[in-house]
């Protein structure tokens, strides 16, 4: 259960990273634009098991020696806290590409007439931007879900407690390797299969009443 | 004539890209690695240098070994689906799918754990000159991680063979070409030529996938910086080197692909 909640925050974390990345990199100065240009760069340069590893450490180390500067006391972070934020962070560069390729996508008239109308940047970014890009967004998002269930597992390494470190626990006690590795193989293999139903559900949704991709051509 | 307008072009983008605050920021990264440098312990460095440069072969030996074999099994296995009858394109739809839904940790770790321990129960097994390899770690690893390259491969590969217009199959069929020919002179090439780009992706993630290797005990270039963090007490410097290293790889890799992609033909299909 705990790799499913840390999935969904990750996704959600990574998703408001990615919008704001996105915008960065689409309407900001110059400075901005390259410094998540770095971000998404490195991120997606590095092995995720090394991110991980240097954030959670790195992280962890950080806050506590802000909270010692400052005159608190040494807090312990906990697991399910830190592999969240490490996840939503390496989640964030993944998703600012797909959002940014969205919203590039949207024609681009909407937007104009929208700013025409006198919409401010907020309500431009919730009544047009977002529903509009969902449609180009969603199928590049839901690769991302996926990849953030599975990443779930490389937290494994770390020692956080998750459905691969507790089969892998459960397995060295009873001996049953086979068996236990087989029924938690079995478990990710629902969880995908149930979100590519849901998420096909989600993104015929969202394209009601656009030509469907075949009349495009 | 052109290479003169090469130059000129190339110096114009040249100071295009090199803008006062572009300036600033390589001065304030350069800054940081500098004061990392200084800063930071690295005296650990020679003494770990020969182990780390043999890590460094062992993921790159790895990768090279996995994504070749995972190539060759990701292609029968795209065209099992793409053309094969429901007998072949269903078992090979459920390969994929079981691969690209579960964990690659996870597979590992079944392949290392369970079949590793469920081998030397037969005394046959122990007996057959397959034994010395099968003690050893990395055979689980190159094999977990070659079905995973195949997994993923084996889905862009179905949609690259797909994608490769009837008329070019037609046309050869009516040159008089046997099937086996069809195949190797027209349909795998206009195949691989499509699935290029998105072949450079897959490399790059297979090369992220390379240091979970180092969970079943093999010994690449992640292994080293965990052994350095283990005997130095230090957690930064190793990480950081080794971040490092991978983006090197990367970037390298990147731009081999981007030189294999220009030398083939822009227009096809």
């Amino acid at each position: 259960m705990h790799s499913l909640e840390i999935a969904v925050g990750a996704t959600i974390v990574g998703l408001l990273i990615g919008t704001w990345g996105a915008y960065g990199k689409l309407y900001g100065g110059p400075v901005v634009r390259d410094l998540f240009a770095v971000y998404t760069t490195v991120v997606r340069a590095v092995p995720e098991l090394v991110l991980i590893l240097l954030l959670y450490y790195a992280g962890t180390d950080l806050i506590n020696q802000v909270l010692a500067a400052m005159g608190y006391q040494r807090v312990d972070i906990s697991g399910l806290v830190a592999g969240i934020a490490v996840l939503g962070f390496v989640q964030g560069a993944y998703s600012t590409e797909v959002i940014r390729g969205a919203i590039l996508a949207i024609p681009q008239g909407q937007i104009e007439a929208a700013r025409a109308f006198g919409m401010s940047p907020g309500l431009l970014l919730r009544r047009i931007t977002l529903p509009a890009m969902l449609p180009f967004a969603i199928p590049g998002l839901a690769n991302l879900w996926l990849i953030a269930t599975k990443d779930t597992a490389l937290l494994a390494v770390v020692g956080f407690f998750e459905l691969t470190l507790a089969t892998r626990q459960a397995a060295g006690v009873t001996k049953a390797y086979l068996v236990f590795f087989l029924a938690a193989g079995v478990l990710y293999l629902c969880v995908t299969l149930v979100s590519n139903f849901l998420l096909g559900r989600a993104e015929k949704w969202a394209r009601r009443g656009m030509p469907s991709i075949k009349e495009a051509r | 004539m052109s290479s003169q307008t090469a130059v000129i072009d190339t110096a114009a983008r040249a100071s295009l890209w090199l803008q006062p605050h572009r300036v600033v920021l390589i001065l304030i990264a350069l800054g940081l690695v500098a004061s990392a440098a200084y800063f930071m312990r690295w005296d650990w460095l020679p003494q770990y240098w020969e182990m780390g440069l043999v890590g460094i072969w062992r993921a790159l030996w790895i990768l090279a070994v996995t994504c070749a074999l995972g190539f060759m099994i990701a292609v029968p296995v795209g065209l099992a689906q793409a053309a094969g009858s429901i007998w072949v394109a269903a078992p090979a739809k459920v390969f994929c799918t079981i691969i690209r839904g579960t964990p690659l940790l996870l597979q590992l770790w079944l392949l290392y754990y369970g079949l590793g321990s469920l081998f030397p129960q037969y005394p046959w097994i122990r007996e057959s000159w397959m034994w010395p390899y099968l003690r050893q770690a990395w055979p689980y690893g190159v094999l977990a991680l070659t079905l995973s390259f195949a997994g993923y491969e084996g889905e862009v590969m179905r949609g690259a063979f797909a994608g490769v217009p009837k008329g070019q199959l037609e046309a050869a069929r009516a040159f008089g070409m046997s099937r086996w020919k069809i195949f190797r002179r027209i349909w795998l090439p206009q195949a691989f030529y499509r699935a290029l780009p998105t072949l450079t992706g897959e490399t790059v993630l297979q090369l992220k996938s390379t240091p979970l290797v180092a969970t079943i005990s093999v010994i690449d270039i992640f292994a080293v910086s965990s052994k350095v963090r283990q005997d130095t007490y230090l957690t930064y410097e190793p990480l950081l080197l080794l971040a490092l290293i991978y983006m090197a790889i990367t970037g390298i890799l990147v731009f081999a692909f981007s030189r294999i992609e220009a030398r083939i033909p822009v227009k096809i299909g």
